[in-house]
């Protein structure tokens, strides 16, 4: 069952076991240039806030209720990533227009693992865009639904879905118990499963929107460590994530939206760290040719004549964090305090 | 809680306040009974209509027709085969969770709703 704690979407499994708990909170954060460089991993500036749209079925759009789920605020061009925390394995099918952000195929219910169309909660802490080449991804940007920038349009020509979709499905709990709870191992290749690290600040129309592929930045999708039998294939919960336009978000919830998200120079001037993560012992997949054949919102942007992406200079990347790097199996990672 | 017909009666009449067409005869033809019934179920002469016209009426109105059918006594029938199809589920549930207040109440039930897409 999926339910809403301080705008995050709490996935649980309580018939399959008491810990079989995934936290997943939305993530504002910099957009990075897109300008073909590669960057680290930008920092979390906050949760976006998480509302049922069925709270508010007179002001969103008809589709919205049929989907079911929730919604949450974002401007457009700003740029969003996932966070996932907990310590039971979950395989995490997540897609965008219903798009796999992972294979770039159409939405299934099912999992897959040849080629692997999911990521392994917590294995894999975070997800910033889709996977476009082995250890790159191009990172989630917020777009107008039917402006064409979309993964969902180009791929499919057409703006029907927008939005993020999640499919969650437990570790058996067999398997769990004869990998975690009887050898009391709390980490698999050598990445806890329940803290993972924090990458925190340290230092238009109702249509809704669609996520394009922006800048380019280093982040690993990793390779299912588990046997594909172990994943809990009777058990799964779904999720339809709308994306409203910040601008109509007081008109839809009567809440005023987040501020305007922060620009690369403002990143910059207030020196907010970078990030690299490291899993050793783990890993990535290729990426998806079809992904890494999409045009990126600036690619877009002058195929059409455009200028869609405003502040979009390259900027020079200050400190990066490097979050367990050269770290051992079992050895636990320092934290900044 | 407030009797059925009384309730009903002041909810009418304050909006025939602003919208003359909530009279008696005209609520009762959009409901399809006959306005002397409707009146004598305003007045508590006769037991409150039947679930359907409940419902119609909660329409008419803008009430919530749960609420409503709960003040005539009445529980839905989509909520009657619910429970009757799993009848120790529910009411043990139902058992167990009469004392709680609202917010522990709303807490059980505000899963998030997966539609089809």
């Amino acid at each position: 069952m999926i339910e809403l704690d301080k705008d995050e979407m709490v996935v649980s499994f309580p018939d399959v076991h008491p810990s079989a708990e995934l936290r997943l909170d939305f993530q504002r954060t910099l957009r990075i240039p897109d300008d073909d460089k590669l960057y680290p991993l930008p920092a979390g500036l906050g949760r976006f806030p998480l509302r049922h749209v069925d709270d508010f079925e007179a002001r969103v759009p008809a589709p919205w209720i049929a989907h079911g789920g929730v919604m949450l605020p974002m401007y457009q061009s700003e740029a969003l990533w996932i966070d996932f925390s907990g310590d039971y394995p979950m395989a995490v099918k997540i897609a965008a227009g219903k798009i796999n952000a992972v294979t770039g195929k159409a939405w299934s219910d099912a999992l897959q693992k040849k080629p692997q169309d999911y990521v392994v909660a917590t294995l894999q802490p975070w997800l910033d865009g889709y996977c476009v080449e082995k250890g790159v991804i191009r990172q989630f940007v917020a777009m107008p639904l039917g402006s064409g920038y979309s993964a969902e349009e180009q791929i499919t020509g057409e703006a029907k879905y927008g939005g993020l979709q999640i499919i969650v499905y437990p570790m058996k709990r067999e398997i769990y118990r004869q990998t975690f709870e009887s050898r009391k191992v709390v980490e698999f290749a050598g990445v806890p499963f329940y803290s993972a690290p924090s990458r925190g600040l340290a230092g238009a129309a109702l249509r809704g929107m669609g996520l394009a592929p922006g800048g380019r930045m280093r982040q690993e999708i990793y390779d299912d460590p588990f046997d594909f039998s172990d994943w809990d294939t009777d058990h799964a919960a779904r999720c339809f994530v709308h994306l409203a336009n910040s601008m109509t978000w007081r008109a839809i919830v009567g809440e005023a939206p987040p501020t305007v998200p922060f620009t690369a120079a403002e990143y910059q001037r207030h020196r907010v760290h970078w990030f690299d993560y490291y899993a050793e012992g783990s890993s990535a997949l290729p990426g998806a040719g079809v992904l890494n054949k999409l045009l990126s919102v600036v690619q877009m942007g002058k195929k059409k004549n455009d200028a869609p992406l405003p502040d979009n200079d390259s900027i020079e990347v200050g400190k990066v964090v490097e979050l367990r790097k050269g770290l051992k199996d079992g050895q636990v990672r320092e934290g900044r305090f | 809680m407030r009797s059925f017909g009384d309730y009903v009666r002041a909810r009418r009449a304050s909006l025939r306040k602003g919208d003359r067409s909530f009279s008696v005869r005209q609520v009762a033809q959009r409901i399809g009974v006959e306005p002397s019934f409707l009146s004598k179920v305003e007045r508590e002469e006769v037991p409150p209509p039947s679930e359907e016209k409940i419902v119609a009426l909660a329409k008419e109105l803008d009430e919530d027709p749960d609420v409503l059918l709960a003040m005539a006594g009445k529980v839905s029938s989509d909520l009657k085969r619910a429970i009757l199809k799993r009848p120790e589920l529910f009411a043990g549930l139902i058992r167990e969770l009469k004392h709680l207040p609202d917010r522990a109440v709303l807490r059980l039930v505000r899963e998030v709703r997966d539609g089809k897409w």
